[in-house]
């Protein structure tokens, strides 16, 4: 029955209100393209349990295989094989490989994810006894022995020296390292090309050979003593290569137009850059550098030759030797105690901590910018994160760069 | 009516034609700011270019004194004169060999998992994980090699030993895999290149996943739509589009991370015992790379002796150099990356 035939059919020209018809088919849902059917999930989910309990099967009772990487083993086996065989019931050799690679990807992105997590947890858990206690957080190690119980020493004066030799070397590298990297995209010209072949080489600079640099000039042949300056040189030498080239991928990703836009203008090119191009870019370096940062902090080998190892509090960087704390957890782990390898990944807790610290920190600047109505702005031209990554920019790889624009020096 | 000023000179009077003058020269706090900025450029040149230029003129001496048996002597005596590289330059490729081995397959899976199957509301969640993992200080994957996966590696090393022993790098000498002692021979499996290489892995293995997530995420959706049109299943289009097209991404992130495996130092110092033999045989104790040597031996280095670390840490600069150079190529040569327009 339809609308057309019923005996109150309208007229021409009037409206009416089309009435819900009681005798129609209930309404289908449509298909949907990328949800898994009820059927699906379950052969998806039953082929996990059942390799589950296959594994428990094969390590437990029928082999001799002992141990909880062996049964992670027979889990990961007996699961590919169970969804091999379950879709090779429902299809040919084209499904089984698709779920087959399914899985072993998941699988070895799970793996990844669980060596993060077991590396945190790890070290958190070894560590948890002198974490508890408050003096670790306060005192330093001046006369204590590694076989001292934990209600005594600390790694204060390592984390003290840590934030002293990394912030010497910021001081140093970051306004260096961008102001390079504003010369880099902004100014040009022949002489910049120069200038980035060789940071782009030395980011190539292992870290050892970095301290061995500072080691070899500043202590043996200029003889300074091991000190935290001479650290903190070495932590420079090493991180400004990596702060310049990040910043300058940063930087070549800000869209011409907006340059051309700032100059068409007619604001000066001293002007573009600060008001437009740094801004711009700002989230984008701000993570750059702190990625740098993270990464100066925890690298051990440059401090290994160049700081010496002090037990006590120096705040002093050029009165001789000074603590950090991946010294610290190096030189305390190689005396073998059980206490001094507990208060050796205390401490790689605490850097932990800093590292994620400094990471979230990075993140939240690297965020677009939030109303105070709580509602998502305009969208900046903001520097893209997805193409311009921080941590890639470290390697070879640099972002599709808009080549039209460059501001050659004719000078 | 229109009136003419009065003093127009009239139509045919010569006219002055002088030409605005253009000049793209920077003036005022334009020239303060290029040539400021120059003068950053060229300190940063001076002091990178600088610390390149020192390695290579301390290591002329080092290599013209040795020659070629810098390279091809095992041992490392100064005291005797007789110092090369040949053994720690092997355990340092040996090493980062069996670090990629392990960290390409995860970091592929992993870049794989992140740009095509991940769920789209935990993908940025991932990739600040996977950031993260790289954010962790060497000196904690040192701590977790050393700790929780050296007892596990020996006993899979003993394992492996059994069953492929007859490979030559599976192979251990001085001990019998079969024998009922093996729990007091075990200490010949650990301490080994092969452990190293799983603490470098992880180290190694978020660089080069952020690479290849990075060049996967830019594969063209057409083209991933065209293939998943025409019938293809999702691994189907994972190898018909996303893996050629990320060709590029795939070797120069794995040889970026070859590059970091070379030079890592603290994980192997604290993980591998040193020895001084030039050997492929990964799961036996001992070992030795460029940058544990120098981290070993810069502490009661003589003058002559230095000069010769320096040299080693000048090969080891020029070999990353080369690895970090080749990759760049290959990334920035392939369809993605720079100077394509797709």
């Amino acid at each position: 029955m339809t609308i057309a035939d019923r005996a109150d059919a309208p007229v021409v020209g009037q409206t009416f209100l089309p009435r819900y018809d009681d005798d129609a088919a209930p309404a289908v849902p449509r298909a949907s393209l990328g949800r898994l059917t009820a059927d699906e999930k379950f052969i998806r989910i039953g082929s996990v349990v059942s390799g589950l309990g296959l594994a428990w099967l094969i390590t437990q009772r029928l082999l001799p295989l002992q141990g909880l990487p062996w049964f992670l083993i027979a889990w990961f086996a007996c699961t590919l094989l169970v969804t091999a065989v379950t879709s090779a019931m429902n299809g040919g050799f084209v499904e089984v490989r698709d779920r087959v690679a399914a899985t072993t990807v998941t699988v070895g992105a799970l793996v990844v994810g669980a060596v993060l997590v077991s590396a945190i947890v790890f070290v958190v858990v070894k560590g948890i006894k002198p974490l508890m206690h408050l003096n670790f957080y306060v005192d330093d190690m001046a006369g204590v022995g590694p076989k001292d119980p934990f209600d005594k020493g600390g790694a204060a004066h390592a984390v003290i020296g840590s934030l002293i030799q990394v912030g010497i070397a910021i001081a140093i590298t970051l306004p260096l390292g961008i102001g390079t990297a504003v010369f880099m995209s902004e100014v040009g010209g022949k002489f910049s090309r120069i200038v980035r072949t060789v940071v782009e080489a030395m980011t190539a600079l292992p870290s050892i050979v970095a301290g061995l640099f500072i080691y070899t000039v500043f202590i043996v042949a200029l003889g300074f003593p091991r000190s935290g300056l001479a650290a903190a040189l070495a932590i420079g030498v090493m991180m400004l290569p990596i702060i310049a080239r990040a910043a300058d991928v940063v930087l070549r990703v800000v869209p011409g137009g907006l340059r051309e836009a700032s100059l068409a203008l007619g604001a000066s090119r001293w002007k573009t850059v600060w008001y437009v191009v740094l801004p711009t870019a700002r989230p984008g370096l701000a993570t750059a550098c702190i990625l740098g940062i993270a990464r100066g902090i925890g690298e051990t080998s440059p401090v290994l030759l160049t700081s010496g190892n002090a037990q006590f509090f120096v705040t002093n960087p050029t009165d001789g030797v000074m603590n950090s704390l991946p010294l610290f957890i190096y030189s305390t782990v190689r005396s073998g105690e059980p206490n001094a390898i507990a208060r050796a990944f205390a401490a790689a807790s605490v850097l932990m901590a800093v590292v994620l610290i400094l990471f979230v920190v990075a993140r939240l600047l690297a965020r677009p910018r939030k109303d105070s109505s709580g509602r998502w702005r305009r969208r900046r031209p903001a520097v893209d994160l997805e193409h311009s990554d921080p941590l890639a920019a470290m390697g070879p790889v640099s972002p599709a760069v808009d080549t039209t624009y460059r501001n050659e020096d004719l000078s | 009516m229109t009136t003419l000023p009065a003093a127009y000179p009239g139509p045919d009077a010569p006219v002055e034609a002088v030409p605005r003058k253009i000049s793209r020269k920077a003036r005022g706090a334009d020239a303060v700011f290029v040539h400021g900025s120059r003068a950053i450029g060229a300190t940063v040149l001076v002091i990178t270019g600088g610390v390149g230029l020192f390695l290579g003129w301390q290591a002329w001496p080092t290599l013209r004194h040795y020659g070629l048996s810098f390279f091809t002597e095992t041992a490392w005596q100064p005291e005797a004169d007789v110092l090369g590289i040949a053994a720690v330059l092997t355990g340092t490729v040996m090493v980062a060999l069996v670090a990629m081995t392990i960290a390409f397959p995860l970091a592929l899976m992993t870049a794989l998992y992140i740009s095509e199957y991940a769920p789209a509301f935990i993908r940025s969640t991932l990739v600040s994980m996977v950031d993260l993992m790289a954010a962790v200080p060497s000196i904690i994957w040192g701590l977790w090699g050393y700790f929780l996966i050296m007892p596990r590696a020996a006993e899979l090393a003993v394992w492996m030993d059994r069953n492929f022993g007859w490979i030559p790098f599976f192979d251990v000498k001085n001990a019998d895999p079969d024998s009922a002692l093996i729990e007091a021979s075990i200490s010949s499996y650990s301490f080994s290149m092969f452990c190293a290489g799983i603490a470098v892995a992880m180290m190694v293995l978020p660089m080069s996943c952020a690479v290849m997530r990075q060049v996967f995420s830019q594969t063209p959706p057409g083209e991933k739509e065209a293939a998943l049109a025409l019938g293809a299943t999702k691994w189907g289009m994972i190898r018909s589009v996303v893996l050629p097209f990320g060709r590029g991404g795939i070797i120069g992130g794995t040889m970026l991370g070859l590059g970091r495996a070379l030079g890592e130092t603290i994980a192997v110092l604290l993980i591998l015992s040193p020895s001084f033999e030039a050997k492929w045989r990964v799961l036996e104790i001992g070992g030795n790379t460029v940058s544990a040597l120098i981290a070993g031996r810069f502490g009661d280095a003589s003058k002559s002796q230095l000069s010769a670390l320096l040299a080693a840490g000048f090969v080891l600069f020029v070999i990353t150099l080369i690895v970090n150079t080749i990759a760049a190529m290959i990334v920035n040569r392939s369809r993605s990356g720079v100077g394509t327009d797709a």
